[in-house]
Order: C-alpha cells, then sequence, then structure tokens
C-alpha cells in the first residue's frame, strides 16, 4: 500500500508512532552497525564520562524515526532527503521497559516536483530528543 | 584545543569499495526493528520497482562512518576522538541503495568553526558506484566537547 500525492497537503498529519529501545537493542544495532562506542552498552563507561546511563544510538533513534515516513509512504526507496540534529541523548535503563520514542510529523510543503517536506518530532519521557527532524519524500502522481 | 581552519575543503579518498549485501540489508533492518518487505523480501522489493532489497534511509550511515575515520582519527587535524559526539546527520539521496550496490565514500570536511569551547566540524560523504553514479551524500557534524564542558 502506497501513499499517493492526491490528498496529501500541507497539514497533513502522519499516524503517530512509539518505538521502545531497550538493552538488547543497542547491542544488536551495535553490531548490525559496526559502531562499537561503549557508552551504548557499558554502564560503567557511560558514566565514568558524565552520562547519568547508558544512551541510544543517535542512528538508532533516527533510524526508528523515520519509519513514521516510510510506513506512512509504504515505499522506503521514496525518502529523497531526510535530517536531523541530536539535542539530548535517549537514555536506556538496564530494565525490561527500555526507553520508548514517541513519533509525530506532519506534512509542510507540497512540491511541484512531486516532493512533500515533512517535519518530524521525537521525544522520550516527555523531553524533545531530535531537533529540526524532517524528511522529503517522493510520492506517486 | 580549536583545529585548524586550513583542513577545510581536505579531501579523503576511499580506501576500499562497500558490497551492499542481502543478508546485511536483512541485519540491519532487523536491528532497527523495522520488518518492512521491501528491506527482507526481494520479491517485494521488486514489487515496488527496485532491482533488489532497498537499504533502509539511514543504513549509508555505516558505510560514511567508515570512510569518516579517516578523518576523526587522521593525526594532523588533532580531534580528540574520546570527547567527539554526534550533533547532526542528514542523508541526501540520487535514488535508494540496494543490495548488489558496490560503492565507494569520498569524505570531505565542509566546515570546521569553534563555539563555546566546542570544536565543530561538517564531513560529506560523497557515495557513488565503482562506475561514477552519484547515489547519496551524508553530511555528518560531530562535535569535540571542550575539556571543562559538562556532558549532559
Amino acid at each position: 500500500m502506497t501513499v499517493a500525492r492526491g490528498g496529501v497537503e500541507v497539514g497533513t498529519e502522519l499516524p503517530a508512532q512509539s518505538f521502545t529501545v531497550r538493552r538488547v537493542d543497542l547491542i544488536r544495532y551495535a553490531g548490525a552497525s559496526g559502531d562499537f562506542n561503549p557508552i551504548h552498552w557499558n554502564e560503567r563507561f557511560a558514566t565514568s564520562v558524565g552520562l547519568s546511563d547508558v544512551i541510544a544510538h543517535g542512528m538508532l533513534t533516527m533510524a526508528e524515526v523515520i519509519r513514521v515516513v516510510t510506513d506512512w509512504t509504504g515505499d522506503p526507496g521514496s525518502v529523497v532527503e531526510y535530517g536531523v540534529r541530536f539535542t539530548r541523548p535517549v537514555v536506556v535503563p538496564d530494565d525490561d521497559a527500555g526507553a520508548v520514542i514517541d513519533v509525530t510529523a506532519k506534512v509542510t510543503a507540497v512540491h511541484e516536483d512531486g516532493t512533500v517536506q515533512v517535519a518530524i518530532t521525537a521525544s522520550s519521557g516527555g523531553a524533545t530528543v531530535l531537533g529540526k527532524a524532517h524528511a522529503v519524500v517522493r510520492l506517486p502522481a | 584545543m580549536a583545529l585548524n581552519p586550513e583542513f577545510v575543503g581536505r579531501s579523503y579518498a576511499p580506501t576500499g569499495s562497500y558490497v551492499v549485501g542481502r543478508e546485511k540489508l536483512r541485519e540491519f533492518a532487523t536491528a532497527i526493528g523495522d520488518g518492512s518487505p521491501a528491506y527482507h523480501d526481494v520479491a517485494a522489493a521488486r514489487a515496488l520497482g527496485y532491482a533488489d532489497l532497498v537499504a533502509p534511509p539511514t543504513f549509508a550511515v555505516v558505510m560514511s562512518m567508515q570512510a569518516s575515520r579517516a578523518v576523526i582519527h587522521d593525526p594532523e587535524l588533532g580531534l580528540d576522538y574520546s570527547r567527539v559526539v554526534h550533533g547532526e546527520q542528514r542523508f541526501a539521496y540520487a535514488r535508494p541503495i540496494v543490495a548488489g550496490d558496490e560503492l565507494v565514500v569520498t569524505t570531505t570536511i565542509e566546515s570546521i568553526r569553534s563555539a563555546a569551547g566546542n570544536d565543530m566540524i561538517t564531513t560529506r560523504g560523497d557515495i557513488a558506484t565503482l562506475e561514477g553514479e552519484h547515489v547519496a551524500t551524508a553530511y555528518s557534524l560531530i562535535v569535540s566537547r571542550g575539556a571543562d564542558e559538562a556532558t549532559s
């Protein structure tokens, strides 16, 4: 199922989603991405460099968040641009609940070349974790 | 320690190519918790018009980060890696990366600036096929925190 350009306008809201990140997800992402920075899996190291606890890879948060857009378009290849600013770390406690990232998105521009711009918000525990998060996607006519 | 602004514009040639494999894309998609068929099922990806499995939009970081290590660890630049955090990330795609692509990354230092005791360096990773087809560009802002800066 893919969304088409017709019916999409400035202000169109994408279905919001929430993503849970647990310690095991950080281990799995470290392995898949090759980013083994110990602040993402070693509490002893994380606290030694001044963090309150282990934090999620910014790139894992970025990867989860864009799903609000790719699930909406139904075609992950539709993303022509995606950018974020990492404003606050996602702290992942060593428990079964983990951290939850809440994501919303809405269309902020519809361009004549068939692309639309989407503004994205992401927060964890009520605090914003990404700034200036945005995507540009190409939608079929 | 402020970084030398003369490094702006310096490019680091690719040290090798990266072959995008189906199983790597499935592994990466699983690691980000995304079961979308285009990442896992070749027939589903082809039904969307792609030659093979599609890479998630942030997959390019696997190769761009590998390439940017040349910058981060350039002894002449003198970045303190133990104090480096990721500030911003942006990808621009000419087309999605698909399984079977053999890609090279050329990394260029776009800008260097200092603010509030932190060094900020923006790198651009140009991702292309061996034939020279531009596929994507990955922009990263990395911040080297000043010694007196408390970690948030």
